[in-house]
């Protein structure tokens, strides 16, 4: 199937969208990358492979939109001591595919390399991103980030910073 | 799904320990010396004399609820299965072939009557004993009858919480839990039915820090106003009150190195069933009415009151309010702490919210277990520096006294706790 025009601007909207929202979760800009969230948003992160049923399972991660002000608020206090002081992260971004488009929503993909120094050394991380964005009048907002990291089945240090 | 064995450990040296180690000079009644956490043969020592000998915690039979269910757990450092049988019985195999050494699992959990060995395919029963290897002319005359795969010398539950040890002889679990069988009991009163289980799935929280600081931790009621105040004031909980200067709340030492923090003495203050929850009776109605036919109104009120205990049963299983925990040493200053809801049987609205309420707190990203985390990471890197080279646990030693069961408490944010286990680990070190 040729790939339209239209499908490129897609694909570039999402594209800076999922860029600008690493680059906030590096920058510890907590604000700003909460801002991104859709009302109903869902931040999940699995355990123990590509992700069960999070209603039934322990995931490393599963916040609902409150929970997620929650997390946020809890960074904010300047006492989350798992990130006092910050690691420094830097992620890179890579095969961006869309998956599926309905409507209003957009399914994507990409994989995703943390890299993280704090006191403890340096950590690295690989995970598969899978985003459900809803384009609202300013822009899209995360209805579903689910981040599924490649040794999530392995014991993992402490993962406190925006993944 | 399946995925390979977690927590695989670094190898260990067996066998005992040339150097002699004077433990007068560690241990005393209100300080340790900090190489007790960073010492290589202290930790091989430690494997030996603990972990391979006393009774350790490994996991909970309803995690293999069929015969011939099986699913991968830890003694110590050690990778076991624990599996059913076929008479329904949970037994422990050493995951580790008689031939070369080999694994003979690598999924974490399933269902398997028989396990091959991959390397030449020695096959054996789920019970561990030997079924087969191939081209068995090469075996003619070899008695088949030692080389199955080994078994855990005991094993034994306790209200369905399956605890082994690695040595023959020694204290029964009985003897060994004591009077934590009280708190296990106090735990599964929770449950309408009695039975609590785990059946959702556990977090693997990996540190850099030895096993000993976070079972220290655990029942620590000093750190936790200082260390959690982030969450507790976004959260607008009540729990630093539980640990707090002015808290009736006790830290107690069970003996053989069990310590709990007994938060009854606020909650009854409360009286408000459920308030150790953080939650309502209205919350939770379907929960509050099966407990009510179970236990009857008053008793029921008063266990709901009450709440989940806060114990850690020594060494290594963790039960905190809501959660369990199993610890896991791996090398001297590497632990994991597997960690899931504790579940309780017939109670599916209760269960959800102590899944999600557990999937908050705990695990890497925890809201809590994460700041405990980079607490133990930096005594474990404190210990390794010199002036002071002692650790000082003497807090509240002035005001300890005997509680009417006998058993020695002090005030929620004292070190009864720490001294205790300490008492404990010196005893169980000493003997040859
Ligand atoms: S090592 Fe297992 S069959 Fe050879
Ligand atoms: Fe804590």
């Amino acid at each position: 199937m040729p790939v339209g025009t239209q499908d490129f601007a897609l694909l570039q909207d999402v594209g800076q969208f999922i860029y600008r929202e690493a680059r906030l979760q590096d920058e510890h800009r907590y604000a700003d990358w909460e801002a991104l969230w859709a009302d109903d948003g869902i931040y999940w992160v699995p355990a123990n492979g590509d992700g069960g049923n999070p209603e039934m399972e322990m995931s490393i991660l599963y916040d609902n939109r409150s929970r997620i002000g929650l997390r946020v608020r809890q960074l904010m206090t300047g006492r989350r001591y798992s990130q006092t002081p910050k690691s420094r992260l830097r992620r890179l971004i890579s095969n961006i595919e869309i998956l599926e488009t309905a409507g209003d929503t957009v399914t994507a993909g990409c994989n995703a390399f943390i890299y993280e120094s704090n006191i403890k050394g340096e950590t690295l991380w690989a995970a598969r991103n899978d985003y459900v964005l809803r384009r609202e009048a300013d822009g899209f907002r995360m209805v579903l980030k689910k981040v599924v990291l490649v040794n999530n089945a392995e014991p993992l240090y402490n993962l406190a910073f925006l993944v | 799904m399946n995925s390979h064995v977690a927590a695989r450990p670094p190898a260990v040296p067996a066998g005992p320990i040339e150097r002699p180690i004077d433990w007068d000079a560690l241990i005393e009644a209100d300080r340790v010396h900090g190489s007790l956490y960073t010492d290589p043969a202290i930790y091989a020592l430690e494997l030996e004399r603990i972990w391979r000998r006393t009774w350790v915690y490994v996991g909970h039979e309803s995690e293999v609820p069929k015969p011939f269910d099986y699913v991968m757990k830890s003694v110590g450092p050690e990778p076991v299965l624990m599996i059913r049988g076929r008479d329904g019985k949970v037994g422990l195999l050493h995951n580790r072939c008689p031939h070369r050494g080999n694994h003979v699992c690598v999924s974490e959990r399933g269902t398997a009557r028989s396990f091959t060995c991959p390397y030449h395919g020695w096959t054996f029963n789920a019970d561990g004993s030997m079924r087969g290897m191939p081209f068995p002319s090469g075996y003619e005359g070899v008695d088949r009858e030692g080389l199955g795969l080994g078994r855990v010398a005991r094993v034994e539950a306790y209200r369905g919480f399956v605890f082994a040890s690695m040595a023959a002889e020694g204290p029964s679990l009985d003897e060994h839990l004591g009077a934590a069988k009280g708190i296990i009991d106090e735990v599964c009163r929770n449950s309408p039915t009695g039975e609590v289980e785990l059946t959702c799935g556990f977090l693997k929280h990996k540190v850099k820090a030895n096993w000993k600081f976070v079972v220290e931790n655990e029942t620590d009621g000093y750190h936790p106003g200082f260390v959690h105040s982030s969450i507790f004031q976004v959260s607008g909980s009540r729990i630093t009150e539980l640990y707090g200067d002015k808290s009736l709340s006790l830290a107690r030492y069970l003996g053989n190195g069990h310590t709990e923090i007994d938060l009854r003495p606020e909650f009854r203050k409360r009286a408000e069933p459920l308030s150790w929850f953080g939650t309502t009776p209205a919350r939770l109605p379907d929960y509050v009415a099966r407990m009510n036919e179970a236990y009857g109104e008053d008793k029921a009120r008063e266990i709901m009151i009450d709440g989940v205990p806060h114990v850690m049963i020594y060494p290594n299983l963790f039960i905190a309010e809501i959660q369990l925990f199993s610890i896991q040493p791996l090398a001297v200053d590497q632990t994991v702490q597997h960690v899931t809801a504790l579940q309780f049987k017939g109670a599916p609205d209760i269960n959800r919210r102590l899944r999600q309420q557990t999937m908050g707190s705990v695990g890497p990203a925890g809201f809590l277990l994460a700041d405990d985390a980079v607490m133990y990471e930096g005594t474990q890197i404190g210990v390794g520096l010199s002036n002071p080279e002692w650790l000082y646990i003497g807090r509240g030693r002035h005001r300890e006294r005997q509680d009417e069961q006998g058993y020695l408490v002090g005030c929620a944010t004292d070190e009864t706790t720490t001294r205790g286990i300490w008492r404990h680990y010196r005893s169980l070190m000493e003997a040859a």
